[in-house]
């Protein structure tokens, strides 16, 4: 009787924890499937010509030089629009507002932005930008970018700020500093790592995105430097070149992918690495 | 600390010498700080409020023709100019719960993996290449799912899938029809790998909350490790664990490049999950530029609404119930 019970638990322990250990295994080798078909079908096609020429028309040959320049661009516009704001927010949020009817409404609103799906935020450029300026162009694409920074760097400078002990804000304000002292000099500067961080996450967020861009940057087959007309970008140039029935595009299209998944993947583990330094300094 | 103690004197001395004017001037530093955080903070609050606006805006115009039949009616017809969201409606949730009921299993799995079986110098990087699936752009599973998933499944799984259930009574017409490779149940995996990171990574972290001593003393009990994790840990972090999957769930209902590549595009709803179908997020995007005529991109723009409506749900159900679970804890 009790080694019936015994072995029927052991059995189902046993069974549960090589689940538990194929599950992981399985996540470990989708990632390396993913990586290593990148990595095969995107290295094939590298050449110095993908950083120097245009995307080409079917047939010939070519290189994404234009829609390396415009994801790097409308990166950079999203960030530059979304991050400073963002910062501002969270400090109002941690320093000022804290309990206020205004900072409580404004964290529940953020979490709603964070959690909007990204072709939404496009959607409502589209109708904003798109629609009254009569064309697609670059700024738009670079609006839409920077609603989606804004709640991810709201959401982690508050924390981050939040982090900060108040006792540091209480010496600072003993020795006679001013509020805006204590924030810019004091809690700023306590929580940089986590700050740059919560960037950084977020420009990883972007650099890779997609839906928002198909109908406010649209796609330009040519290089243009132009913000105020359609921009080719590379997620959209691989959308478009994946789906096409050319050998060639689908070759391009591995190949921006690859550079793609490269730069985020730097992105995420540079931040990653600035965190660890962080709590490490802290202990 | 010796620079911020540095200012502190030199602003302080300064208000010493000249009292008025520093003080003034700090005060406007202040008030300046202040306000420029508060609008900052109220432009989230008027974002927001302009997306719903300009979606209601531009839904208007299908919902006054259509009625309460565009949330009924399947029909997608821009030539005749008859729109029906139900088809996408149904795909986005279809997908979404094919997505959880693998999703959820899988996360789990790998987090007690992390948290309890995993050998301790591998505990890091097994956690770090999970929480970079995360990081992975969702055009690249697309791209992914398109080329190697899709083949993968219309030459080895499908075909078993279809004859193993050929006899029995449900699944045969959930699996049924020739294998294309993409459609529903394919979009449905991809986002299931999609959501692992997500619900992986806030599960592994509430599972380190865990204080040892709990743990120890039911194992003292003589609980084997899956007893420990069923009736200490689970129990423990259930609100956290939910949180995780509202996360992920979240993620698989707004994805859209990954699904637009696999799911076929196909305004109907099927009765099989290997036929092709489509989402709102996949329709959005796969028609979006095309459309021609007013009413067409207003069909569009509404099911947009549709969309943010039922994520918000999403978020406002995990808060409401996380709020409870808080509460019933609290007594």
């Amino acid at each position: 009787m009790n080694a019936a019970i015994y072995r029927r638990r052991r059995w189902r322990n046993r069974a549960v924890m090589t689940l538990a250990s194929a599950a992981a295994m399985s996540g470990l080798l989708v990632l390396f499937l993913i990586l290593g078909t990148l990595l095969v079908k995107g290295v094939g096609s590298l050449s110095p010509a993908v950083f120097t020429q245009m995307t080409p028309p079917p047939g010939s040959a070519g290189g994404l030089l234009n829609a390396i320049y415009g994801s790097i661009v409308v990166t950079l516009v999203g960030t530059l629009l979304g991050a400073p704001v963002g910062i501002l927010a969270g400090t109002y949020l941690a320093e000022f507002g804290r309990d206020t009817r205004l900072a409580t409404v404004v964290r529940f609103i953020n979490d709603v932005l964070l959690s909007a799906p990204s072709i939404v935020i496009g959607l409502f450029v589209y109708t904003v930008m798109v629609v009254r300026m009569g064309h697609f162009s670059a700024w738009a694409g670079g609006v839409a970018l920077a609603l989606l920074v804004l709640p991810v760097v709201v959401r982690t400078s508050e924390d981050m700020l939040r982090l900060v002990p108040d006792s540091m804000r209480e010496a600072s304000a003993a020795l006679g500093s001013p509020r805006w002292v204590v924030i810019l000099k004091v809690a700023y500067r306590a929580a940089r790592a986590g700050i740059i961080t919560g960037v950084l996450l977020a420009v990883a967020r972007i650099a890779g995105e997609t839906a928002p861009l198909l109908f406010t940057m649209l796609n330009n087959q040519f290089m243009s430097t132009d913000m105020n007309a359609p921009m080719a970008n590379l997620p959209v140039v691989i959308f478009q070149f994946a789906l096409s029935p050319y050998k060639d595009w689908q070759a391009l299209a591995w190949c921006g992918a690859l550079i793609i998944t490269a730069a985020v993947l730097a992105l995420n583990i540079v931040a990653r690495a600035l965190s660890v330094a962080r709590t490490g300094s802290e202990s | 600390m010796n620079h911020i103690a540095s200012v502190s004197i030199r602003s302080s001395t300064a208000a010493l010498d000249v009292p008025a004017a520093a003080l003034r001037w700090h005060n406007l530093r202040d008030v300046a700080l202040r306000e420029a955080t508060r609008l900052s903070a109220i432009l989230v609050l008027v974002l927001l409020g302009g997306v719903i606006v300009s979606l209601i805006y531009g839904a208007a115009p299908v919902l006054r023709s259509e009625g309460l039949s565009f949330f009924t009616t399947e029909a997608w017809n821009p030539v005749t100019e008859k729109f029906g969201a139900l088809g996408p409606i149904y795909g986005t949730l279809v997908t979404s719960f094919i997505a959880m009921l693998i999703g959820i299993p899988v996360s789990i799995g790998v987090a007690i993996f992390i948290t309890e079986l995993c050998p301790r110098p591998l505990k890091r990087p097994i956690g770090t290449a999970i929480e970079l699936l995360a990081g992975i752009p969702s055009i690249i599973y697309g791209i992914w799912g398109l080329f190697v998933l899709a083949p993968f499944l219309q030459k080895e799984v499908q075909p078993l899938i279809i004859s193993v259930f050929s006899g029995v009574p449900v699944f045969s017409r959930l699996f049924a029809g020739p294998p294309y490779g993409i459609g529903v149940l394919t979009a449905g995996i991809i986002l299931s790998i999609m959501v692992v990171p997500y619900i992986t990574s806030v599960t592994r972290d509430v599972f380190e909350t865990v204080p040892a001593v709990l743990k120890e003393s039911a194992y003292g009990l003589g609980c084997t490790t899956w007893e420990v994790v069923r009736n200490v840990v689970m129990p423990y972090t259930r609100t956290g664990v939910i949180g995780g999957i509202m996360l992920g769930l979240g993620r698989a209902l707004g994805e859209t490049m990954a699904v637009t590549f696999v799911i076929g595009n196909a305004h109907r709803i099927a009765p099989s999950l290997l036929a092709p179908g489509t989402t709102i997020s996949a329709a959005i995007a796969n028609e979006f530029t095309e459309a021609t005529g007013a009413l067409y991109t207003s069909a569009l723009i509404a099911l947009g609404l549709i969309l943010f409506l039922i994520t918000f749900l999403v978020l406002a159900a995990a808060r409401y119930l996380l709020l409870q679970l808080e509460r019933r804890a609290g007594k």
